[in-house]
């Protein structure tokens, strides 16, 4: 009946997962009730749940983004505590609850934190960015975050009914195979990432038809902001790499499952097969992830220098060119499996012309501030900060890039900092850089200033405490995912570690206290103009929140910087442009859609990794049905008449035009 | 086809001088197509990997059978008449939704879907006969890469004939309305695909694998 379930998946004989499983169940049902009793409920449903907006999909994917890097954030201080305790002792935590920590870890992270982080902004801005009105299919838009939803609650249920994967964040066969894994812990990764796989892909489908077919009057490819580059690229490598994963995962499911032998040691199974294929995607994988926080800096750094982006066509090209070399490189993450040395060399070299293009960026970024009127705001600081922690991190890469060192640094801590210093310094800096940027055009105000540049000094600091031992732990030959160890020369470096983790800690306190404090002071930090940085793109043209239709009327783009060019020119004017002539906009109406699916395939993958036959049939079942009533229905439009629209517009130009008059006034 | 020609009769198709103005977004028809190739191109990289392992898996055949011994040649020709067939008739479907005639728009799709079916009936047969005489996806590397790629696109065959299904029972009740006309679209569209990759696979999997 319940297939491989019973209540054995409970973990009642250990503490520490049934405790904080039944916190986070206790945490959820308080919010819930709070929810129900208070009567939020329909208005979650009707402005939330079932939006198909893609500002509203934006902020949710970044919600989801900032509770999951809680979760992964806590799986990283039990590993630093851990290996603080465990010198010539057991720990705390046994090896098989430890083993998963670290695989929980870096799933969540990568496919939960960074990925919906990263989509999140790109959802929330590049639509304004366009100077459109939203994203060329908005339904399957929120299709994609709730099926995203779904494998992130996957992961989190693992927590407290069965267990997680214990084989990293790469399920590397043989050991992954059933013959190694027999319990559901791995089946909980490839349902889980299978499915929100889904919803990556569907995003980036998303994003490219909208940048490349949706774009306002103009705005030709060359005048579009970085950050659209940069979604571009990100979402053509999504959309080249992610059926990889797809497909390799898929083959791993079809080796547990039904016993085929893509990947088994007998039956002429090809394990090297699992590694270049896994790899094919993963590499592509962190381009995806850092591409976006790329073009959030090449944002933020020409705003607050007030100049424009120092060599704008050589940004282009040295993001298409990652783009495309991102697929040449794979092979470095195993140089020490049997190549050979010819092979080694020809992916060694293709990993360090990667670094070229990522060089002129830097460059771009440092000319763009020289010479300019710097203003030092939190999302200028975590830009800045990104600069120089990201140096360090390429610099390592670069080297762990040539075969023969690589053969004594694979698998130690010094890999483990490296990709921490890459991916902490770009693209976490860079998701915090874009929220406090962002945050004003997404809820009307602005972040208090001063517990984000607390949030950020003690992240940056807290980093570099935190890693830069790491690094000599690594040169001392210390391996990653040990759970105990008895060298006594990694112990001073593994405790500094774990020091640097209790400022991280304090950082993101900071930050949690910077969204109470500012929620709190929301009047004192209104933004009433929707251009609160004297920023350069059309995202600032419009109101902060954005109205449901973005621009009353689409803007017409001139050039490169289209909203500083309508700026300038109506602060010479001392007048904005003659009040346009509005008309009935049609905007796509909300939809359960997505919400209704990724409830399905939350039941499915349940029952998937459950082996629960019959839910798996209902489940299919109820998805199909989903779609058929959703392909039935008549009006998928409605009209926001022209008046709305006036009374909308008038009143942000009215506000806009009293900034000009005051930025002339002499005083 | 207006919408879709205009940007070709110019001499910069794809704007990157940045002279011309750019004309504002795309109309719902060219979106919607456009997305759609989208995801044919990732539904292609998908079957790309499974080519890949059938060609890395060819001869781990772990002292099971070869491809020479287990392919029935004629079997795989009627399967490829079948599909090409009814891709044929789906592109008369297609015209026949453009005059907007319900009665041989449900006649070639009905044709089409019968010609899906016949196709999924031999691919049964033949994956039936395989696993009847142990050589099932799990007898070796080779035969689950084999079974892979090819139930693959059955599945999506399966699928197709779903929609397919769908779409004639839409066009029954709602006629040929311009949402209506865009899924259509897709639907040529993806069955069209589908005979891509049959091709490769009548090359790759049927041919190449009848020498190995």
């Amino acid at each position: 009946m319940f297939g491989k379930l019973t209540l054995d998946a409970i973990p009642l004989h250990q503490p520490i997962p049934l405790v904080a499983g039944s916190f986070v169940i206790v945490a959820i049902l308080a919010v819930l009730a709070w929810v129900v009793i208070a009567g939020h409920l329909p208005y979650l449903w009707r402005e939330w749940i079932t939006s198909v907006d893609h500002k509203r999909i934006g902020v949710m994917y970044s919600l989801l983004a900032m509770v999951m890097l809680l979760r992964g954030g806590t799986d990283a201080i039990m590993m630093r505590s851990q290996q603080a305790v465990a010198f010539h002792s057991e720990g705390y935590l046994p090896p098989e609850h430890y083993n998963q920590i670290f695989s929980a870890h870096g799933t969540i992270m990568i496919f939960f934190v960074g990925m919906a982080f990263m989509i999140g902004l790109m959802n929330l801005v590049v639509p304004l960015q366009l100077g459109v009105r939203d994203v060329a299919f908005p339904t399957l838009n929120s299709v994609g975050f709730w099926l995203t939803a779904t494998g992130a609650l996957l992961v989190n249920v693992s927590l407290v009914v069965g267990n997680f994967a214990r084989t990293g964040w790469l399920p590397y066969p043989p050991l992954s195979e059933l013959t190694y894994s027999p319990d559901v812990g791995v089946d909980y990764f490839l349902w889980a990432l299978q499915i929100s796989g889904v919803g990556t892909l569907v995003a980036g489908i998303n994003l490219v038809t909208t940048v490349l077919k949706l774009r306002t009057k103009g705005m030709t490819y060359l005048r579009m902001p970085i950050f659209c580059w940069t979604t571009l690229a990100s979402s053509l490598l999504i959309i080249a790499a992610f059926p990889i994963l797809t497909a390799t995962l898929a083959m791993l499911i079809l080796d547990r499952y039904f016993g085929f032998h893509f990947f088994t040691n007998e039956g002429g199974g090809n394990v090297m097969m699992f590694m270049n294929l896994i790899w094919a995607w993963g590499h592509p994988e962190v381009y995806i992830l850092v591409l976006p926080a790329f073009g959030i800096y090449s944002e933020i750094v020409p705003t607050f220098s007030g100049k424009p982006l120092f060599g704008y066509r050589s940004m282009v090209m040295a993001t298409m060119a990652i783009c495309i070399i991102s697929f040449c490189v794979w092979l470095h993450h195993f140089f020490t499996m049997g190549a050979g040395p010819n092979v080694n060399a020809i992916f060694g070299i293709a990993s360090m012309i990667i670094a070229v293009p990522t060089g002129v960026k830097i460059y771009n970024w440092l000319f763009t501030m020289y010479g300019g009127r710097v203003r030092f705001a939190t999302p200028m600081m975590w830009s800045i900060g990104f600069m120089v922690t990201f140096i360090i991190g390429g610099l390592t890469g670069v080297l762990v890039a040539v075969p023969p060192a690589d053969f004594l640094l694979h698998n130690s801590l010094f890999l483990v900092a490296h990709f921490h210093n890459v991916i902490i310094g770009g693209v976490l800096f860079g998701a915090f850089a874009g929220y406090s940027y962002w945050f004003p055009k997404a809820f009307g105000f602005r972040l208090h200033e001063g517990w984000g540049k607390a949030g950020f000094w003690f992240s940056l600091i807290g980093f570099y405490v935190t890693f830069v031992p790491l690094y000599a732990a690594g040169m001392l030959g210390m391996t990653r995912r040990l759970q105990h160890y008895d060298v006594a020369e990694w112990r001073p470096w593994i405790m500094a570690a774990g020091v640097g983790m209790i400022l991280l800690v304090i950082g993101v306190l900071c930050q949690i206290w910077q969204l109470v404090v500012s929620i709190r002071h929301r009047e004192e930090l209104r933004d009433v103009t929707g251009d609160p940085w004297d920023g350069r793109s059309l995202e600032w043209a419009t109101a902060s929140p954005p109205p449901a239709f973005n621009f009353a009327v689409l803007p017409d783009v001139e050039g490169e910087d289209a909203y500083w060019a309508i700026k300038s020119r109506a602060r010479e004017q001392g007048l904005l442009r003659s009040e346009p002539e509005y008309k009935d906009i049609e905007m796509p109406r909300n939809s359960p859609t997505g919400f209704v699916c990724a409830f399905f395939a939350t039941i499915m993958g349940f029952a998937l990794i459950w082996h629960i036959w019959w839910l798996v049939a209902l489940g299919g079942f109820g998805a199909f049905v989903t779609f058929i009533v959703f392909a039935w229905r008549d009006h998928d439009e409605y009209i926001i008449p022209a008046a709305e629209v006036a009374r909308i517009d008038r009143a942000n130009r009215e506000v806009r035009l009293a900034a000009i008059s005051h930025a002339r006034s002499p005083s | 086809m207006t919408d879709a020609t205009l940007a070709y009769g110019r001499g910069d198709p794809y704007q990157l001088h940045g002279g011309r103005p750019h004309e504002g977004p795309a109309s719902k028809r060219i979106v919607t197509g456009y997305g759609f190739w989208i995801f044919l191109l990732s539904d292609i990289v998908l079957f790309s990997c499974f080519f890949a392992a059938y060609a890395v898996l060819l001869g781990q055949t772990a002292g099971g059978p070869r491809g020479s011994e287990i392919f029935d040649l004629r079997s795989v020709a009627a399967e490829t008449a079948l599909l090409l067939i009814s891709s044929f008739v789906c592109g008369l479907a297609m015209i026949a939704a453009d005059v907007r005639n319900q009665r041989w728009f449900q006649i070639g799709m009905a044709v089409t879907g019968l010609l899906g079916l016949g196709f999924l009936a031999l691919e049964y047969r033949e994956f039936a006969g395989l696993v009847g005489r142990d050589a099932g996806p799990t007898r070796s590397a080779f035969l689950s890469a084999f079974f892979t790629l090819v139930g693959c696109h059955g599945a999506h065959v399966s699928v197709g004939v779903l929609w397919l299904l769908t779409m004639m029972a839409q066009v029954f009740a709602k006629g040929f309305r311009a949402d209506i006309m865009r899924r259509l679209l897709c639907f040529a569209l993806f069955w069209h695909v589908l005979d891509i990759i049959w091709v490769a696979i009548f090359s790759v999997v049927y041919l190449i694998g009848s020498a190995a």
